[in-house]
């Protein structure tokens, strides 16, 4: 009874990171899932958006501004991985790898040079909008709530536009989208933008979760966020293709993706376990994906040759 | 109408595998034009339609629609002008979204994409309207995802979006080849009901000589990247399964003609 008492303790913990990355998973579906592009550029963007915001933060600025600032520093990292593919023919993975690698230098810069800024204290606390401390967990949970909601009404909306359509349509086939006028090239970097925003965006909450900027924070950062939209995904789609639904699963996916964690880490598996974990889990669902879909007509139509 | 003057195309210039896909190949059309094109495998023909396309640039020569010079014009700009329809079912259509995401998609072609709501219910009834006169059982279904109809069905949903706004020209690249011969006899009817009606200038790639006599004023034969044969009007009503199979013979003659002389 106690095991499980203090079980129930970590949820809170568990949910409020879910949270934090379930925002950052949104901006992953984005170039997963509606552009089909493997986009590796987070695992340096979600520091670049903790590194910009801390370094707001200490320096006295609004953390609204700091957010927002993330956000566009985010933003800037997809522009350069969509030019590097659509401008230099880069492939999107080798793209996002090498974006990936400048965000490295960049983030140290940003941090001038520090691998790690404290964002914790007595000083900062006030001026936070979620916090480390347990003592004010509903409170960054609620919030994290709103902001989640709020992100997904927005997307909601934009991918039922004109131009968010055009975006859907150059994930779903690039001849058609060509066919009728569509400017893929231009699609492509503005969904990577958006992405990296949000992903950034999502750095900058994490940076406040943890006290923290990280040079490091990024590590894996892709395979939490497939985690994510992967179980997310595969609960939802027995039941509902709603996309407002679709997105808001994706949230919980990286809620039950940490909850599961905390479980593992209570049950006792050393912490230095966990990554292998999350990749075996990521490779174990892609792959149970495919297993499946292999069978299925879709691939045998799709093996058409081309004219 | 449509201009193609002297147009040359080279795959893969100066390796092992090059390959003059079009060699100086010139087409005029006239407004209301309906051409067949037919051909053997490699005669040139998809290339020709992809050049006018703007899939790739062409080495040389120009292409006009109207007067305009669109040789220069990415393939996303020059989609203002042209509607097409390409032969494998699933590359029309966006297979994920749905029958009237992807007509809204249709709707805009050639326009600027606004951050404005796409879909309206005055889109909803005209999308109707326009399902309705497909004669497929469609107009119930502009809810349903594009991948869930079957070929035939996204073939001829394909072609509305292609001739929705009445393209200035429409290129059909075999689009009847992937599917039955039932469901193909019904796509080409439409084909045939839709350029007629609303006046369209269209180019049609069909491998079935039948079809291309029986459909058109006009009837182009390519063979190894040229124009080899045009007939249009009389004659081209005139013209018989077995003239078609006689020009065949005669070029087939001629390509062993050619090998022979590179082998000896």
């Amino acid at each position: 009874m106690d095991t499980l008492l203090s079980w129930f303790g970590t949820l809170p913990g568990a949910v409020s990171q879910g949270f934090v990355w379930g925002i950052m998973a949104l901006g992953l579906y984005i170039t997963f899932r509606i552009l089909d592009f493997a986009d590796l550029t987070v695992d340096g963007s979600i520091c670049t958006g903790a590194a910009v915001c801390t370094v707001l933060v200490t320096a006295n600025f609004n953390i609204w501004f700091a957010m927002l600032a993330a956000f566009f520093a985010g933003c800037i990292a997809g522009l350069i991985t969509g030019l590097l593919h659509t401008r230099l023919g880069i492939p999107p993975i080798l793209a996002g790898i090498l974006t990936q690698l400048m965000l490295w230098s960049l983030n140290l810069v940003i941090m001038s040079g520090k691998a790690n800024i404290a964002l914790s204290g007595f000083k900062y606390r006030d001026k936070l909008l979620i916090s480390t401390g347990s003592s004010n967990i509903t409170k960054s949970i609620i919030i994290l709530a709103v902001i989640i909601l709020f992100i997904i009404s927005i997307l909601y909306w934009f991918f039922g536009t004109q131009f968010g359509i055009s975006l859907r349509a150059t994930g779903n086939s690039k001849n058609m989208s060509r066919a009728q006028g569509i400017n893929t090239k231009f699609t492509t970097v503005f969904g990577l933008a958006l992405s990296n925003g949000i992903v950034a965006l999502a750095g900058s909450l994490l940076a406040q979760q943890q006290g923290a900027a990280d040079i490091n924070m990024g590590r894996g950062a892709i395979v939490i966020g497939l985690a994510a939209v992967i179980v997310g995904e595969s609960i939802v789609s027995k039941f509902a293709t709603n996309f407002y639904l679709r997105l808001i699963f994706v949230v919980l996916g990286a809620v039950i993706y940490w909850i599961v964690f905390q479980t593992v880490i209570f049950i006792g598996l050393p912490s230095e376990y966990l990554k292998m974990l999350s990749a075996m889990v990521v490779a174990l669902f892609l792959g149970l994906r495919n297993i499946k879909s292999s069978s299925g007509k879709k691939n045998i139509v799709r093996g058409k040759k081309n004219a | 109408m449509l201009e193609v003057n002297n147009i040359y195309k080279t795959f893969n210039a100066g390796t092992i595998n090059e390959k003059t896909a079009l060699n100086d190949v010139s087409l005029k059309l006239n407004d209301g034009d309906f051409v067949t094109v037919i051909g053997g495998n490699g005669a040139g023909k998809s290339t020709m339609l992809n050049a006018i396309a703007g899939v790739f640039p062409v080495d040389s020569g120009s292409i006009k629609i109207n007067g305009k010079d669109i040789t220069k014009l990415p393939e996303h700009k020059r989609a203002k002008y042209i509607g097409r329809v390409f032969q494998d079912p699933m590359l029309g259509t966006a297979a994920d979204m749905l029958v009237e995401e992807n007509l809204s998609i249709a709707q805009r072609r050639g326009k600027k994409r606004y951050i404005k709501w796409a879909i309206s219910s005055k889109d909803r009834k005209k999308f109707t309207e326009l399902l309705s006169q497909l004669n497929l059982g469609l107009e119930n279904r502009l809810s349903s995802k594009m991948g869930l109809l079957s070929g035939g069905q996204r073939q001829a949903v394909t072609l509305l979006m292609a001739s929705m706004l009445n393209p200035e020209l429409l290129l059909l690249d075999e689009h009847t080849a992937a599917l039955d011969p039932a469901t193909a006899a019904k796509v080409l009817e439409l084909t045939d009901k839709i350029v007629v009606e609303n006046r369209l200038t269209a180019i049609m790639i069909t491998h079935n000589m039948h079809d291309a006599i029986k459909h058109g004023n006009r009837l182009i034969m390519m063979n190894q990247g040229k124009i080899i044969f045009d007939v249009s009007g009389e004659e081209k009503a005139k013209l018989t399964k077995t003239d078609l199979l006689n020009k065949f013979a005669e070029i087939a003659g001629q390509n062993q003609e050619s090998d022979r002389m590179v082998l000896s």
